[in-house]
């Protein structure tokens, strides 16, 4: 019988911070922008050139420690992380190594087996590098230090995962922690959460852990996948075959769904790691870690306990609607203005997710305010517009953030209840199905819908439809 | 007489009485340049054609009234290691040869703000490297005592120029005693202020957690005066304190009696060379005559500061350096077959030897099972220095000693051993470590007609006290000016 | 002499450094790398057991700035003195993971 192999999986994620400024100097970090447009000095590594920590990343850094049970250091320094390399404008990184920000936490991940504890080591605060973007006309790379200095924070796990479904899991959960907060908005593929996969093999049973690899470049929870279940195998092969394990970091190619090692004779992997001379250190005094405690956003568990008591709303579509930070702020926004939570939840869980899977769209996508669906409810909630048209509306809602009562009124779509008028369609319709209202009169109940179908068609969806329902029992 | 031979403060007062015009006073500074310079290699650069147009809107500002301090229109040198915007900043090294910084230092835009006019960037050991400015890639620079010797280093340049009256006062920066040194090598007055005085900020690093910028002038007024120019608290500077007072100049009126001097005997052991200790030692009984109290007492540790200091420098030194690759600025090498080979090549051929021999040493004593040994051990030891120094002045107001075991030595005498060129640091490294003032004043010359300082050491943030104390002693004795500055006048 | 440096070590701190020295330069740095060493060794005859280590001299913290952006689009500035340049950005050799 061949060997039984358990995989044991740690996670390095870098977090870019939400701030509007970056952690050293005052350059903006919004996305995008010509090269090298937001910089200067600081963030170019110029001589003479020194660092002022923001404030406001010590902040987040502290908030994701606590909502993920750290214990917060409360005199934490900064150290030097020396290599070269043309992202890294003073070639070496400003980062924590010595007396990172949080130690020692942990969150809870749903298994088919139970809630297991996956321990967080430790979260330290560190600078993003620039941009190489490699010259498409030319054999060079370019280089773009507009990224240079965003703030990041790393969070290091324990290596307590045991299978790809645990590290989504895991990430799953830090993501939505991080979104609640206002930390960051942690997407995968535009690499403001990135994750580096450390993972080593043993046979089951053993004690002892085995040789780690460090896996890069992983751009999806898909590609983590994938990459976790092709690392594993390499590596139970090369037991098998009775090799060992080099410890290495390596890179992960999605499409070739392959890795190689990053090695190279310049790459020492000696950081020489040292205080930063120019920063002092940071106090967090009980003062302070309260303040940011008292402000501390509800979490997602608090945010579900009080759907289901303040609204009154089934666990399923609490669970769903608390799955994005984006989904439960839109529910709640939208709930103050119509008050109508049921009718607000069944929006979202219904009518919203079928357009976001046709749209293939994730919730942060989402661009509708919950000014212009709290409208489209009133609206169908008074009867003013019948449900088919509110779909309709609400489709234009959906993909452009339409003023319904606007689009509503220009369009005509206002549903007719006025007697005489479909009386007089309603007649038509008899006349011209007479099939249909033999088929009725000789007991076959549905036929009628046909009938109502018929009178909405020519009424343009408009009809209310327990209106139409009325007249056509009583003209049959 | 030369305007060049006042002190600064004296030349200032005449510029606010009208006397002179700062253009005048810039006028005869660069003229002294030309004549001097050519020998004595004090300047990197000299910026002629703007420095004139500088002292002229100076002096429409002084007539104006907008500018009435002390060294408005007073012209000045600058060590090229502070940037300054549209003039080369090269550090005297090729790598930043034709370096032009896009910003101006804090310290010299506070030097504006007073009306200095600025003539030039003053020569120095490449990096901040050296004790002698033989390391400058744009040659030595000369000790204008006597030109067949070195000025001291690093700040060789602003102190030479200071002593050959080029300039009326000169910044210089000292991470382990590069103001002081030369100063005393030099026979000119330079003061290292307390860590966190003057910010760091257009400062190009060598050891980031020693450096400190700081004046050069004729005396201790000149100093202080200065001192109270650029020193400020600055937000861009993180290590920047927050100062109760930046009134310096005052200090200057009140006497020494009183004063606790300390002598550390282990200043005065083997090494330091006799006519250098007689003089200092009979400059300790001037200030004991004017009322202070001498007292003789052992600091401990003098042996580990050197050691310590070395490791700490080189390591940041470093990691400083590691910036001047040839991608964002600085020397490129022409020919190279990809990146590490570019970063390899670039820095080989940018760098001088001594500063390749420290980032070699600070890469060591850092790398991957060293750093216990060497780098937290010497932390360690700072922390030992520090307390000694915190016990001593608990006794003391101010610590006596030699600024240097010699006078200058001769050029090209220093540099094959380099042990024994940074031995020569014993008595100013432990300043910078610990983080403390220290000052130089001229007290005479020794049997070759060569300058010999005497270093007073404050507590934290005591500038005041070594001030008045310099101040004190200088009421004894005219300031010498050197020989070939004499010559001139 | 105490402190022996390999040739392996002089080029490991090479690579570390990036610098890249002539076999001469190499021998007299092994030489004075091992006397500065030998030098740097007399601090193992201090006690500093239980000597919490100083990086910095004033405890000084908590040193920080608002979040506020303040800096502008200054990158004909930035790269003023770029050796290599285009397209508003510096320009290496190509440079691949």
């Amino acid at each position: 019988m061949s060997k039984q192999y358990e995989t044991v999986i740690g996670l390095e994620v870098h977090v870019e911070l939400a701030t509007k400024t970056k952690i050293f100097c005052s350059c903006s970090t919004e996305f995008g922008g010509a090269p090298n447009t937001h910089t200067c000095p600081v963030c170019t590594g110029m001589p003479g050139s020194l660092p002022v920590l923001n404030r406001q990343v010590v902040e987040y850094a502290a908030a994701v420690g606590l909502a993920t049970n750290c214990s917060i250091t409360r005199k934490c320094k900064f150290d030097r992380k020396n290599y070269f390399y043309p992202d890294n404008p003073q070639n070496y990184q400003i980062s924590q190594l010595y007396e990172p920000i949080c130690r020692n936490g942990y969150v809870e991940i749903d298994t088919p087996s139970g809630t297991k504890k996956i321990g967080i080591h430790e979260i330290h605060m560190e600078e993003d590098a620039g941009k190489l973007i490699h010259d498409e006309w030319e054999d060079c790379s370019l280089v773009d230090f507009n990224r240079s200095g965003v703030p990041l924070i790393e969070i290091v796990s324990e290596p307590d995962m045991r299978s790809a479904d645990e590290v989504i899991a895991y990430l799953d959960k830090l993501r939505l922690i991080i979104q609640y907060l206002g930390a960051s908005d942690c997407k995968l593929q535009e690499g403001s959460m990135r994750a580096d996969v450390n993972l080593s093999v043993r046979e089951v049973g053993s004690e002892k852990l085995g040789t780690r690899t460090e896996m890069k470049n992983l751009n999806s929870f898909k590609a983590i996948a994938r990459a976790i279940e092709g690392e594993k195998e390499r590596q139970i092969e090369l037991l098998e075959m009775g090799r060992p394990v080099i410890q290495e970091t390596r890179r992960w190619d999605d499409n070739k769904e392959s890795s190689h090692a990053m090695r190279s004779k310049e790459d020492a992997q000696d950081y020489r790691y040292f205080p930063e001379p120019d920063l002092p250190p940071v106090i967090i005094s009980d003062e302070w870690l309260e303040e940011i405690k008292a402000r501390q956003p509800e979490l997602r568990t608090e945010k579900l306990i009080r759907y289901k008591k303040e609204f009154d709303i089934p666990d399923y579509d609490a669970q769903i609607i608390t799955s994005s930070k984006k989904m439960a702020d839109l529910f709640e926004a939208t709930t103050a203005l119509c008050g109508k939570p049921k009718k607000v939840s069944n929006w979202l869980m219904v009518e919203t997710m079928h357009l976001m899977k046709e749209h293939d769209m994730e919730a942060d996508d989402l661009k509708f305010s919950p000014e212009n669906l709290a409208k489209l409810i009133d609206l169908a909630d008074a009867g003013t517009i019948n449900s088919s048209v509110a779909k309709e509306v609400f489709e234009k809602v959906f993909l452009d953030d339409i003023d319904p009562d606007q689009y509503v009124e220009e369009h005509g779509l206002k549903t007719v209840s006025d007697e005489g008028a479909l009386r007089s369609v309603i007649e038509q319709v008899i006349a011209s199905n007479p099939q249909s209202v033999e088929d009725y009169r000789n007991g076959k109940e549905k036929a009628i819908g046909f009938l109502v179908g018929q009178t909405m068609k020519a009424m343009k969806g408009k009809a209310n439809p327990g209106l139409v329902n009325q007249i056509l029992k009583e003209l049959l | 007489m030369s305007l060049m031979s006042l002190t600064a403060l004296e030349l200032g007062k005449k510029i606010q009485a009208k006397e002179v015009s700062a253009v005048e006073a810039a006028k005869e500074a660069l003229g002294q340049i030309k004549k001097l310079d050519g020998s004595l290699n004090c300047f990197v650069t000299v910026e002629e054609d703007s420095v004139l147009k500088k002292a002229e809107e100076v002096q429409k500002k002084i007539d104006a009234g907008e500018l009435a301090g002390p060294l408005a229109g007073v012209p000045a040198a600058v060590k090229d290691n502070i940037c300054t915007e549209g003039v080369r900043t090269t550090c005297s090294s090729r790598m930043l040869e034709n370096f032009v910084p896009t910003y101006t230092a804090e310290a010299v835009k506070n030097l504006e703000q007073a009306g200095v006019v600025v003539l030039g960037k003053s020569n120095m050991d490449e990096f901040a490297m050296g004790s002698t400015t033989e390391t400058s890639y744009f040659g030595p620079t000369r000790n204008p005592w006597d030109t067949e010797h070195v000025p001291g280093g690093s700040s060789g340049g602003s102190c030479a120029a200071v002593a050959a009256e080029e300039c009326s006062f000169a910044l210089g920066s000292d991470t382990g005693g590069s103001i002081r040194q030369p100063s005393s090598f030099c026979g000119v007055t330079g003061l290292k202020p307390t860590y966190g005085t003057v910010s760091r900020y257009g400062l190009i690093a060598y050891g980031s957690s020693l450096d400190q910028i700081g004046p050069i002038g004729k005396d201790a007024a000149d100093c202080a005066a200065v001192l109270e120019a650029v020193a400020s608290h600055d937000p861009k500077d993180s290590t920047s304190m927050k100062r109760d007072s930046y009134d310096f100049l005052s200090a200057l009126d009140e006497d020494v009696r009183g004063l606790r001097i300390g002598i550390p005997k282990d200043y005065f052991g083997d090494g330091l060379d006799e006519e250098v200790k007689s003089h200092i030692l009979e400059a300790a009984k001037v200030l004991e005559s004017r009322g202070a109290v001498l007292e003789e007492f052992d600091l401990s540790l003098v042996e580990y500061a050197i050691p310590a200091y070395y490791v700490i420098a080189s390591a940041e030194a470093s990691s400083n350096l590691a910036r001047f690759d040839g991608v964002k600025y600085g020397y490129r090498t022409s020919e190279y077959e990809g990146l590490h080979n570019m970063y390899k090549k670039s820095r080989s051929e940018g760098f001088g030897p001594e500063v390749k021999r420290r980032i070699m040493l600070g890469s060591f004593v850092l790398s991957s099972g060293y750093y216990d040994a060497y780098y937290l051990k010497a932390l360690k030891t700072k922390a030992l220095i520090k307390q000694a120094f915190d016990r001593a002045f608990e006794k003391y107001d101010v610590i006596l000693g030699p600024a240097a075991p010699t006078t200058a030595p001769k050029l090209g005498e220093s540099l094959s051993d380099p042990l024994k060129m940074y031995l020569g640091d014993i008595y100013t490294v432990s300043v910078n470590l610990a983080g403390l003032p220290g000052i130089t004043v001229p007290c005479g010359t020794d049997g070759k007609r060569l300058p010999i300082g005497m270093q007073l050491i404050g507590d934290c943030f005591q500038e005041r006290k070594i001030l008045r104390a310099a101040h004190a002693y200088e009421q004894t004795r005219a300031y010498t000016h050197c020989p070939l500055a004499a010559e001139q006048v | 002499m105490a402190n022996m440096i390999s040739d392996e070590t002089m080029e490991y701190v090479g690579i570390l450094a990036k610098l890249e020295l002539s076999d001469e330069e190499r021998e007299q740095a092994k030489k004075d790398m091992e006397q500065m060493l030998d030098y740097i060794d007399m601090l193992n005859t201090l006690n500093t057991d239980g000597v919490e280590p100083m990086s910095h001299i004033f405890p000084i913290h908590n040193v920080f700035r608002e979040d506020v952006v303040e800096n502008d689009d200054e990158h004909e500035k930035i790269l003023a003195n770029a050796p290599a340049a285009k397209d508003g950005a510096f320009k290496v050799p190509k440079t691949v993971e």
